[in-house]
């Protein structure tokens, strides 16, 4: 097996294996579902410690069987999951055709520690829309290592909207990869509230005019809660605009990461780039680390990072409370305000409400 | 009936009340008037309960209940309201949204049924139009991108929605044109009846030419120093503060 990434790497610098390297996995086995599963009214697909659930599962349209993963990439835990992978999504969707929306459920339940590697794909020919909502849950010690490939031709258009609310004992490690032609749209959004260390890591590449992304994330932690985000857009043509807001609650004693890198390819004039972390700390003991890195070689693009760290204004809080408003409520009203601009890119309704809903009882957890 | 005795408060070393004596029983309307520094706003914000301010002494009751020992959520739902001289931004937070909020906390805390989206839209439009306030106050974020005149307008239209029966208004008149000096003083003059009482904190007297107090107090240096009927403020706008501070 591939060794896992060590903070040697640049890449990993932020995020530490080491707990996860000393845990001995076993092979994922079939387990009971202890927890009620989401459900939107759109077709499902489940997976139970990353096995495809079929009775639990109501299937959508241009869904097929999977397929052997060969895989050349550099990434180690790409590799990983290449070696173990033996279940995942495959949609594929036809040119001009709306497939509407579908929920992917990731749920674990493990007894004994165990690791389970999907690799989805989902492919969109041109002019097809697809909204794909992806929610990772369980619990028990385990380590789900997925790998998404997504391919977007010409004029397509993907929705993927993610929750990671991993069981608390949780190592959720998951590589997103977007191949994004002309003119299609990949617009992403992810709410990281759980699992005990996790890491989210975009490879965006936009290899057509005028193609365009949304890379947003909203991570929500606490305790000793340790969050990664990690991203690679790469602008290969011209006109492409990529745009990135990532929002870090961090309370107790939590840890956030937001490792973003925007390529300019000579070819890529025209490069649209933004960027932006905003962290909030709720607590003196909460840590972020940011690191923006835009590398450019085309000499007619705007490209722009920043990054703000802050606290929970206390003017804000009284003025809140003045108006009868109880503290906590007062905080959570602040907190989700802050996130408001991350959210932008989730057009679609019930995702919407879904997610909103899990600020909403991130909030009550505690 | 607000009942205070004796308030003294500091923030940190600095003594900013030296002993207020005040009382406003329900159905009036008192102004305090004074120079800048005196403790005017140091009063409101006590009352209101800020973060910030020591109280070193004395006490504050609002109809039996003892203010300075609640939080301020618990003011407010008592019926404390604070028109602030600076209302704050809330980027991100529907205004709407944060009035019924705040609406249905003090309602649930009085045990009162809440009200939804629907019936307090209804409410919050009547409440707009008899202010004479543009239609989208309430779509925008709160106070984000208000004119200084809209702020203080803002801050009428939620007392107007929230009914208190104790207004504290810290210079509201500061920043306003005539106009939105009138719409502010309709706002007030509005809720005047038997259980509504304000205080009307503010430097200049202009204001007081349209919510006619039924008494006028002067703070100076920290302490009550004079009170009189709304003669006193035409006094004070013809003579300054000058001299008061040592009465």
């Amino acid at each position: 097996m591939t060794a896992l990434p060590t903070r040697k790497l640049e890449a990993w610098r932020y995020t530490d294996l080491k707990n996860l390297a000393a845990v001995s996995f076993a092979e994922a086995a079939p387990a009971k579902i202890a927890a009620p599963l989401p459900d939107l009214g759109i077709s499902r697909v489940v997976f139970v410690n990353g096995a495809y659930n079929a009775a639990l599962s109501t299937p959508p349209e241009f869904l097929s069987a999977f397929a052997k993963v060969v895989d050349e990439s550099s990434l180690p835990l790409v590799q990983i999951n290449a070696a173990h992978a033996h279940d995942g999504i495959t949609i594929d969707v036809p040119a001009n055709v709306d497939a509407g929306a579908v929920l992917v459920v990731s749920y674990a339940n493990a007894e004994t520690p165990m690791a389970f590697h999907p690799r989805h794909r989902i492919m969109l020919g041109a002019g097809a829309k697809l909204t794909i909502i992806e929610v990772a849950m369980g619990q028990g010690v385990y380590w789900h290592n997925p790998v998404t490939d997504i391919t977007l031709h010409e004029g397509a258009a993907l929705g993927h909207y993610r929750l990671q609310d991993e069981g608390s004992e949780a190592f959720h490690l998951a590589t997103i990869r977007a191949q994004i032609a002309e003119k299609a749209a990949y617009e992403s959004f992810s709410l990281v509230i759980g699992a005990k260390l996790s890491r989210a890591e975009f490879h965006a590449t936009l290899t057509g005019p005028n193609a365009s992304t949304h890379l947003n994330a909203a991570q929500l932690l606490r305790g000793r809660q340790h969050a990664d985000f990690t991203s690679v857009v790469a602008h290969k043509a011209p006109n492409c605009a990529s745009r990135q807001t990532v929002k870090s609650v961090l309370s107790d004693h939590s840890r956030g990461v937001f490792q973003g890198r925007i390529e300019v390819a000579q070819i890529a004039q025209k490069t649209d780039g933004y960027q932006m972390n905003q962290a909030l700390l709720l607590s003196p003991h909460a840590e972020i680390d940011i690191k923006p890195e835009l590398e450019i070689f085309a000499d007619d693009v705007k490209c722009s990072h920043g990054a703000t760290v802050g606290a929970l204004d206390p003017e804000q809080i009284f003025y809140l409370r003045s108006r009868g408003i109880p503290e906590e409520q007062a905080r959570s009203i602040l907190i989700r305000a802050f996130l408001t601009e991350a959210l932008e890119p989730v057009t679609h309704e019930a995702a919407r409400v879904f997610l909103e809903d899990a600020i909403e009882t991130w909030w009550a957890r505690k | 009936m607000l009942e205070i005795k004796n308030l003294s408060a500091s923030i940190g070393d600095k003594e900013i009340l030296r002993g207020v004596n005040l009382v406003v029983p329900d159905g009036e309307i008192h102004a305090i008037m004074g120079p800048n520094g005196a403790g005017k706003s140091t009063l409101s914000y006590v009352l209101s309960g800020r973060e910030g301010y020591e109280v070193t002494g004395g006490s504050a009751f609002y109809n039996g209940q003892d203010l300075l020992a609640m939080e301020p959520e618990e003011r407010a739902a008592a019926g404390v309201f604070l028109a602030f001289q600076y209302p704050v931004e809330l980027p991100g937070v529907g205004n709407a949204n944060f009035i019924r909020t705040a609406l249905n906390s003090i309602r649930r805390a009085r045990g009162e049924a809440e009200l939804d989206a629907v019936a307090f839209l209804k409410l919050a439009r009547t409440a707009i139009k008899n202010l004479s306030m543009p239609d989208d106050m309430l779509k925008r974020n709160v106070n984000v991108g208000f004119s200084g005149g809209e702020k203080k307008r803002n801050e009428v239209l939620q007392m107007a929605l929230l009914q208190p029966g104790l207004a504290i208004l810290d210079e509201t008149d500061s920043g306003l044109d005539i106009d939105a000096l009138k719409i502010v003083a309709e706002g007030v003059n509005a809720l005047r009846g038997p259980k509504f009482s304000a205080l009307v904190i503010t430097h200049y007297q202009r204001l007081l030419d349209h919510i006619v107090p039924d008494y006028v107090h002067v703070l100076a240096a920290g302490k009550i120093v004079r009170s009189g009927g709304p003669e006193l403020a035409l006094e004070l706008e013809a003579r300054g503060y000058v001299g008061l501070e040592a009465a």
